[in-house]
């Protein structure tokens, strides 16, 4: 699937929801599975500090893919890390570059993105996106 | 009479709904809201009066002039101080500290000498000094607090010496509301010879204070947590010290005469106010004084402490919830948290419920370092709130944790 296409999945997995509480189940639920992240990899270079919730992010490169790992100590936080990654995890760095992230807008999250919220993700979607620059001039060019 | 009905219906914005609820305000402790009358005031001057200050001959600077230095003198009468020249309008807390930082350094601190604040002061009442320090090879030293957060009296006099020359603590620490100890601190510095500044933006709106009976030599204070306008303060310093300290900013309003060989600073209080004030904030703020003497500080006190009880009671009977801050001494806020549930995650629920909580390290790091945590949920109380809503906020954090666990 293409980035734009699991943004569209997620939208319409949001849809049925129109009480507030029943999204944030949802998100709570998403924030639950999302995959282990190695304690070891709670580096200071991994860490985004937020001056609420902390992120923790790490990426891989393998066979021309993307692979993102990410923790956060808040798990709504942690609801929307899971969701961003299912957008770009097993991605090329070009699709991470020129995605347009319109879904989170779309599902009524964009709360959790304004910079008042300090909880690190908006700087996690800009490390994501410099991630795979960085990937694709080591690798690609 | 204390009537809470009518108080709230003198803020207007209390009356929206926030995410389909009815607003519950409970982040006092990072601003208040507005009565009618400041509001009022406010737009009065901007249609009626708005002249600058102390510049013109005609009708309008003489409107607002006389406003604005009535004002001065409500605060002066708020606070008590002894005269008016004491009162020194500044952008706010932080401003007023730097003033002192900058003024009273540059004249008192020299190599060597130590600067005293508290392990649980908010940033402006640390970074100011380190600054000071940094320039003048000075040294900051903490007087610890207790587990509860309580400042240990025993501990802060074994830290005063010949070489404190200045006491930096707030009268209300604003991360657990705890009232700290002024009176004993200010006493046992002076007679050790240091003087003192108190940070009183998480007080004035709660308490009484009285800056000659308590004998502090500075006493600071924000507009906006006090009712008034955002971006005026206010910095109480004795006479004699204010005087003998050097400006802290050149402009117009704090010179007698210029010219390019010699310039003549003003007298107290405008040698300390360069360029055009914040009249119309200024202005705001003794209109707030209006207010809050309307209501008494005595009924105020009474309420507020009513509600912080009520909430103590309240929130304790939450499985699992934890309040940071303990003391009999506390006015006007709650700091929590949830176990295992992240403050962040609770705020965010809370929000939903339309109750306005703040959250993270209220811009106290080492104190929430010294309770081992990163951050709190803290709801703090102003004289429109009720115990209807902590029973909303009580059963929105069950809400939550239910959400969350």
């Amino acid at each position: 699937m293409t980035t734009e296409q699991i943004q569209n999945e997620i939208i319409d997995e949001f849809s049925v929801f129109d009480d507030w509480m029943d999204k944030y189940e949802y998100l709570i639920e998403t924030g639950n599975t999302l995959a282990p992240y190695n304690e070891k990899n709670k580096t200071p270079s991994n860490l985004i500090q937020g001056c609420q919730s902390r992120v923790w992010l790490d990426a891989e490169y393998k066979d021309g893919k993307i692979y993102f790992t990410a923790d956060s100590d808040a798990i709504i936080t942690k609801g929307i890390i899971a969701l961003l990654i299912r957008v770009w995890s097993e991605k090329t760095p070009d699709d991470v570059m020129n995605t347009d992230l319109f879904f989170i807008d779309k599902i009524g999250l964009r709360e959790n993105l304004s910079p008042t919220r300090a909880n690190g993700l908006v700087s996690m979607i800009k490390n994501m996106k410099a991630y795979a620059t960085a990937f694709k001039a080591k690798y690609e060019s | 009479m204390f009537e809470i009905e009518k108080i709230r219906k003198q803020f207007p914005i209390l009356k929206q709904k926030v995410n389909g609820k009815d607003l519950v305000y409970l982040d006092n402790g990072a601003t208040v809201q507005k009565p009618e009358q400041v509001i009022d005031i406010i737009n009065k001057m901007y249609s009626q009066y708005n002249s600058n200050i102390h510049r013109g001959v005609h009708y309008l600077s003489n409107k607002s002039t006389e406003l604005y230095e009535g004002s001065r003198e409500t605060i002066r009468k708020f606070i008590n101080a002894g005269v008016t020249e004491e009162i020194i309008f500044t952008k706010g807390t932080t401003d007023a500290i730097n003033l002192i930082a900058f003024s009273f350094g540059e004249k008192f601190i020299n190599e060597g000498d130590e600067i005293l604040i508290a392990e649980t002061e908010h940033h402006s009442n640390i970074v100011p000094w380190q600054m000071l320090c940094k320039r003048k090879k000075a040294h900051i030293k903490v007087i610890p607090a207790d587990e509860n957060g309580e400042l240990i009296l025993s501990e802060y006099k074994k830290l005063l010496n010949k070489k404190t020359k200045l006491v930096a603590v707030a009268h209300v620490a604003n991360s657990t509301g705890i009232i700290n100890p002024i009176e004993e601190i200010i006493a046992e510095a002076h007679k050790s010879g240091a003087k003192v500044l108190i940070d009183g933006a998480q007080a004035v709106q709660h308490k009484k204070v009285d800056v000659q009976q308590l004998n502090c030599d500075f006493y600071v204070f924000s507009g906006h947590k006090m009712y008034a306008e955002t971006g005026i303060g206010v910095l109480y310093g004795k006479k004699e010290l204010l005087e003998e300290i050097p400006p802290y900013q050149g402009g117009g309003d704090m010179i007698k005469s210029v010219s390019f060989a010699k310039t003549e600073y003003a007298d107290l209080p405008l040698k300390f106010e360069a360029g055009t004030s914040n009249y119309v904030g200024a202005i705001s703020m003794g209109e707030a004084v209006n207010f809050i003497n309307s209501i008494g500080k005595a009924n105020l006190e009474r309420h507020e402490t009513e509600l912080l009880k009520y909430a103590e009671e309240k929130l304790s009977l939450i499985d699992g919830l934890t309040i940071y801050g303990k003391s009999e001494n506390k006015t006007s806020a709650i700091s929590f948290l949830l176990h295992r549930i992240h403050f962040y995650d609770v705020g965010m629920i809370l929000d939903k419920l339309g109750i306005a909580v703040r959250t993270g390290a209220h811009c106290a790091e080492p104190t929430m370092k010294h309770f081992g945590i990163t951050g709190t949920v803290r709801a703090s109380f102003a004289v429109y709130n009720t115990k209807e809503e902590i029973d909303i906020l009580s059963e929105g954090i069950l809400k939550a944790q239910k959400m969350l666990s």
